[in-house]
C-alpha cells in the first residue's frame, strides 16, 4: 500500500509503476478535494497519438465510479487503456472510496469463450498478476491455459491492485482458446479474491497449498454463491495445489472434495521445504509426492499436473523433465516462460509406436462395439477398459496436434 | 523560409529544392530514366606522388591543410565502426583549428558517439549533415536545429549520389583498420578490425581527395586491398581509431523476447512453407534480435529438409558464419560485419566474401544484386494498410534511424517485414505510414505476432500457403485487433511546417521528407 502518510492519509493515494525501466504501466496520484472538478495532468509517452484519448477514458472512469472533485497526476508509460483503468480505480479505491463493483470493462471480442473438464492441460502458464505486459501477447503462444496469478508473484503491497488487473484483463484480453485460469491467494484473501473474477469468465481457480478438502469446499461454496447471485449458469473449475506433506497425504480426500475438480496438481518448492529438503534437478525428494498426486488425481478421475519448470534458459532439462512427468503418469506441466510451451507439447506428443497401438486399441475397440460383443481383444491379449480409454485419450491428443487426420 | 513543395508519384508533398539544389520528385519505381554520364574524379598524376610510395603525413591537421581545405566543402567518412568511430570527430576538431565554415559532413550514417558534432554545427563549422542520423543528432534535425536540410539516402542511393555527380565529394576521409603507407587498406585485421570497408569504396574512387587513416600501418603491401592505395591521397596513422566493442560485437546475442521470437520462428516458416525454401534459393538478413531469430530457426530448417542456400547476403554474424561452415551455404556476400566471427569468416573463408553498395545495392548500374535475392527479411517503424513502410521517423514523426540498405533490398523477390504489430501503445499498421520509405508495391509480406499479412498483389505467395498451418490474414484485420487494444487508432501527429530532412529513393529522387516535431 503506497497511501501517504501524511495528515491526509485517507484523501491522496497512489497506484502503479513509474520510472526508468517501467513500461506498459503507469502511475497514478489521487489526490481527493472538496471542489473544482476533476484536475488532470497527465504525462504519456504516447501524447501525439492516445493523450486525448487517455484524458477521455480517465474522466470516464472517474465519472463511474463517483469521483468529482479530485486532482489526478498520471505519468503513463504506455499502458492500455485496461491497464490505465486498473491504476485508476486503484488508486481511488486507496483513496477509501468505497465504489462498490468499480469500473468493469465491456467483455471485449474473444473473451468470452468456454471450456471443458476433460480438455487437454498440458501447458499452463504462469502470468503475474500486476503485470500487463506479459499478459497481453501470453494467448499467441498458444498454451492450454494461462494462469493470472494473484498469490505469489504479486508483491504483498499490490495484491488490491493485482485483483484489479486481473479482472480488467479477463475482461479484455483474447487468450485465443487458452483456459482462463486465475490462482488466488491462501485463506480469506482467496475468497475474497473471487469476488474479482469470478463474474469474469474465469475457466479454472487454482486453490494454492491445499491441505484439507474443507479448504477447496469453502472457495467451492463462495464460486457457487457468486454465479448464482450474478445468474451466471457455467461451471468455474478447480484446479487444488498440493505444495505440503499434508496435502500429499491428503490428496485423495482433496481431489474427491468437489464435483468441480478438473485436475490435481503439485507444487514442489513448498513441498521440498515441508519435508526439510531442498529440490535437486533428479528430484528424488519429490518422487513419493509426484506419484502420490498422480495417483490421488487418477482415483479421482481428474487430471494429474505436474509442477512448474522455471529454469528458462534449459530447454534440454525442461524437455527431460516434461519427458519424465509423462513417464510418471502427469498429463501437464507448468511453465513461466513462453518458449517453453512448444518444447512441453512436443514431449507430451505420443510417439509414433504409442500412436500406433493406441489407434489399434482404439480399432479393436470399435470394431468390438459394433459386433456388440463387451470383451475387447487385441491378438490373444485381453484389453481393459482404462487402456482403451487411455487409448482414445492418445489418438485425441495426436489429432489435436495434427499428428493424425 | 517555407519549401517550395511538390506532389510526387506516392502522393507525398516533397520540397522541390533541397540546400539550394533543385530535387527530382518521385515518379514511381523504376520510372526515372536519367541520362549522361558519371561523375569523374579530376586527372592526377605519379609525378606528383612520393615515388617510395609512402604518403604518411603526421596528423589529420596536416592532412586536412595538404588537402586544401576550405569554407562549404564536403567531408565524407564511413560507418564500419558504427558506434565505435572515434575518426570522424578527431577530423572535425582538427577542422574547428583552421577557422573554416559551412562544411558539409557527408557520412554513411552517424551514431550516438558523434553526439560532439552538435557543437560544430551550432558554432556553424558544419552547415548541415547528408546520412543517416542516428541518436543526438537525430534529435538535433528532428527539433529543426539544422541550419541545412538533412538528406537520407539508401546505402545503394549514396553510391547513386556519389556515382551521378549529386554529390561531390571534395575530402573523403576513410578509417582503415588495417592500411600501409601507400594506401591500400582492408577492415580485416588490427585492434579496429571491422571486416570491410565497402561503404567508403565509392568515396575512395571519386573524391576529389582521400586520407586514410589507420592505427595499424603495415609495410607494403596490405592485401587483400579493399582500398585502393592509387586512389589514396594521405595516410594517417592515429593512437586509436576506434573502440573495438563498440564496432563489433565479441557474441551476437539473439532476442530473448518471446514475442519476437515467435514473430522470426512465423518469418522462417513462411519462407519455408511458401517453398522459397529450395535448393540454390539465396536469402538477406540483418542483424536486428528478429533478423537473428529468424536466420536460426531457418537454419534448422534448412537442415531439417536437406537444403542447401547458393549465397545469403549479410550484415553477417556468428549464425550466418555458422551456416556457411556447416555446409548450408555455399557464399555469404557480407555488406557489413556484425561480430567477431563475421570477421574472422571474412579473414580466413575466401566462400566469405565481402561486397559494397555498388555490387549489391546501386539502382544506377547494369543490375544489382539485392533484386536476385530469393527473400529479404527487413524492420520497419511503421507500415500501412497499403503495404508502405517507414523505416526513419515513428510513428510521432520524431527522425531516429537511417535507410541504410533497407530501400535497396525491397528490390528482393519476396520482401518480408517481420514486425510487432504494436510497441507498448503504439500500434504499427496504420492508415498511412508518417514518412514513406518504401513503396508498398514492393512489400510482399508482413509477418506479426498476430498473423502474416501477404500484399494482396502476391496471388502467388497467397496460393503458395493457401492450406498451410501459417496464420495468414489481411492486414486491416490485425490492424482493427489491435487499434481495439489499444483504444482506437491514433492520432495523427501534428507536425511543425518546416522540413528538416528529405527522404531520397534508391534512384536520387525525393520520396518524402521529415518534418520538424514539437517539442
Amino acid at each position: 500500500m503506497t497511501t501517504s502518510k501524511d495528515c491526509n492519509a485517507q484523501q491522496t493515494a497512489e497506484a502503479g509503476a513509474r520510472g526508468p525501466s517501467v513500461r506498459s504501466d503507469c502511475w497514478v496520484r489521487i489526490t481527493l478535494t472538496e471542489t473544482g472538478g476533476v484536475d488532470l495532468q497527465l504525462k504519456t509517452k504516447v501524447e501525439s497519438m492516445y493523450g486525448e484519448a487517455t484524458r477521455k477514458l480517465v474522466r470516464d472512469v472517474l465519472a463511474a465510479l463517483g469521483v468529482k472533485n479530485a486532482k489526478v497526476e498520471i505519468e503513463d508509460t504506455g499502458a492500455l487503456p485496461f491497464v490505465i483503468a486498473a491504476r485508476v480505480e486503484a488508486a481511488v479505491r486507496r483513496a477509501g472510496l468505497d465504489i462498490g463493483e468499480g469500473y468493469v470493462p465491456d467483455f471485449a471480442p474473444g473473451t468470452e469463450y468456454g471450456t471443458k473438464r476433460d480438455r487437454f492441460r498440458r501447458s499452463r502458464l504462469y502470468l503475474p498478476g500486476n503485470e500487463s505486459k506479459f499478459m497481453i501477447n501470453a494467448g499467441l503462444h498458444h498454451p492450454d491455459g494461462v494462469i493470472l496469478d494473484l498469490e505469489d508473484s504479486v508483491a504483498p503491497s499490490e495484491k488490491d491492485a493485482a485483483r484489479l488487473m486481473v479482472r480488467n484483463a479477463l475482461r479484455t484480453l483474447n487468450f485465443r482458446g487458452a483456459e482462463r485460469m486465475v490462482r488466488i491467494n491462501q485463506g480469506e484473501r482467496g475468497l475474497e479474491d473471487l469476488d474479482y473474477v469470478v463474474p469474469h469468465n474465469v475457466h479454472v481457480i487454482l486453490i494454492p497449498k491445499v491441505e484439507d478438502p474443507d479448504q477447496v469446499r469453502q472457495v467451492d461454496d463462495k464460486i457457487a454463491a457468486i454465479l448464482k447471485a450474478k445468474g451466471i449458469d457455467r461451471p468455474v473449475f478447480l484446479m487444488p495445489i498440493v505444495e505440503s506433506a499434508l496435502g500429499c497425504i491428503k490428496a485423495y480426500e482433496i481431489a474427491t472434495s468437489s464435483m468441480n475438480i478438473c485436475a490435481l496438481t503439485i507444487g514442489l518448492e513448498d513441498y521440498t521445504a515441508d519435508i526439510g529438503t531442498q529440490r535437486t534437478d533428479e528430484g528424488r525428494e519429490s518422487f513419493w509426492a509426484r506419484c502420490q498426486v498422480v495417483n490421488a488425481a487418477r482415483a479421482a478421475r481428474v487430471q494429474p499436473i505436474d509442477t512448474v519448470y522455471s529454469d528458462v534458459a534449459d530447454m534440454e532439462g525442461l524437455r527431460t523433465s516434461v519427458l519424465e512427468a509423462k513417464s510418471l503418469g502427469f498429463d501437464g506441466k507448468g511453465c513461466i516462460h513462453p518458449r517453453q510451451i512448444a518444447v512441453i507439447h512436443e514431449a507430451f506428443a505420443p510417439t509414433a509406436a504409442e500412436l500406433e497401438k493406441a489407434q489399434r486399441i482404439v480399432a479393436v475397440f470399435e470394431e468390438a462395439q459394433k459386433k456388440g460383443l463387451a470383451a475387447v481383444s487385441l491378438g490373444s491379449k485381453m484389453i481393459d477398459p482404462p487402456v482403451v480409454k487411455r487409448a482414445q485419450h492418445t489418438v485425441e491428443l495426436a489429432k489435436a496436434m495434427k499428428l493424425v487426420d | 523560409m517555407t519549401d517550395k513543395l511538390i506532389e510526387n508519384a506516392a502522393g507525398r508533398m516533397v520540397p522541390a529544392e533541397i540546400n539550394g539544389r533543385p530535387a527530382t520528385p518521385f515518379m514511381g519505381v523504376g520510372k526515372y530514366h536519367p541520362s549522361g554520364n558519371k561523375a569523374v574524379p579530376p586527372i592526377r598524376t605519379c609525378a606528383d606522388y612520393p615515388v617510395d610510395g609512402n604518403k604518411v603525413v603526421d596528423s589529420i591537421a596536416t592532412a586536412l591543410k595538404n588537402a586544401g581545405l576550405r569554407d562549404g566543402m564536403t567531408i565524407s567518412s564511413h560507418h564500419h565502426f558504427r558506434n565505435g568511430d572515434k575518426v570522424a570527430n578527431e577530423v572535425f576538431r582538427a577542422a574547428a583549428q583552421t577557422g573554416v565554415k559551412d562544411l558539409r559532413w557527408f557520412p554513411s550514417a552517424s551514431f550516438p558517439c558523434h553526439a560532439e558534432i552538435i557543437n560544430h554545427l551550432e558554432s556553424g563549422l558544419i552547415h548541415h549533415i547528408e546520412g543517416s542520423m542516428n541518436g543526438p543528432l537525430g534529435d538535433h534535425c528532428a527539433t529543426g536545429k539544422m541550419r541545412g536540410m538533412g538528406v537520407l539516402r539508401s546505402h545503394g542511393g549514396r553510391w547513386q549520389a556519389i556515382q551521378d555527380g549529386e554529390v561531390h565529394i571534395d575530402i573523403a576521409v576513410i578509417a582503415a583498420p588495417t592500411a600501409d603507407p601507400f594506401g591500400n587498406a582492408n577492415g580485416l585485421t588490427g585492434p579496429s578490425a571491422c571486416g570491410l570497408l565497402g561503404f567508403a569504396l565509392a568515396d575512395s574512387i571519386y573524391a576529389d581527395h582521400v586520407i586514410v587513416v589507420t592505427d595499424n600501418l603495415i609495410p607494403f603491401p596490405c592485401i587483400p586491398w579493399q582500398i585502393q592505395g592509387n586512389n589514396v591521397d594521405q595516410v594517417v596513422v592515429m593512437d586509436s581509431i576506434g573502440d573495438p566493442e563498440k564496432i563489433v560485437s565479441g557474441t551476437t546475442r539473439i532476442t530473448k523476447s518471446p514475442d519476437r521470437l515467435l514473430i522470426s520462428e512465423l518469418t522462417a516458416q513462411f519462407v519455408r512453407d511458401s517453398g522459397i525454401m529450395k535448393d540454390g534459393f539465396s536469402f538477406q538478413a540483418g542483424a536486428g534480435g528478429t533478423s537473428l531469430g529468424f536466420a536460426i530457426y531457418l537454419k534448422e530448417m534448412m537442415k531439417e529438409a536437406g537444403i542447401k542456400a547458393r549465397f545469403i547476403r549479410g550484415g553477417s554474424n556468428k549464425y550466418l558464419v555458422e551456416m556457411l561452415e556447416e555446409g548450408l551455404t555455399d557464399y555469404i556476400l557480407d555488406g557489413q560485419t556484425f561480430d567477431l566471427d563475421g570477421v574472422r569468416s571474412m579473414r580466413e573463408n575466401p566462400n566469405h566474401q565481402d561486397t559494397s553498395p555498388f555490387t549489391s545495392y546501386n539502382f544506377h548500374g547494369k543490375g544489382c544484386f539485392a533484386s536476385m535475392l530469393d527473400a529479404v527479411v527487413l524492420g520497419a517503424t511503421e507500415v500501412d494498410v497499403n503495404f508502405n513502410a517507414n523505416v526513419v521517423t515513428h510513428s510521432d514523426g520524431r527522425l531516429l534511424h537511417g535507410i541504410g540498405g533497407w530501400q535497396n533490398c525491397l528490390a528482393g523477390k519476396c520482401v518480408i517485414l517481420p514486425i510487432p504489430s504494436m510497441r507498448n501503445r503504439i500500434p504499427v499498421i496504420v492508415d498511412r505510414v508518417t514518412t514513406l520509405c518504401g513503396p508498398g508495391e514492393l512489400i510482399d509480406v508482413v509477418v506479426t505476432e498476430r498473423g502474416i499479412a501477404v500484399n494482396p498483389r502476391r496471388t502467388d505467395l497467397l496460393e503458395a500457403v493457401e492450406g498451410s498451418d501459417l496464420p495468414i490474414r489481411s492486414i486491416e484485420e490485425i490492424k482493427t485487433e489491435v487499434d481495439a487494444m489499444c483504444g482506437g487508432p491514433p492520432a495523427t501527429p501534428v507536425l511543425c511546417e518546416k522540413i528538416v530532412a528529405a527522404i531520397k529513393w534508391v534512384d536520387g529522387t525525393v520520396i518524402d521528407c521529415v518534418r520538424q516535431v514539437l517539442e
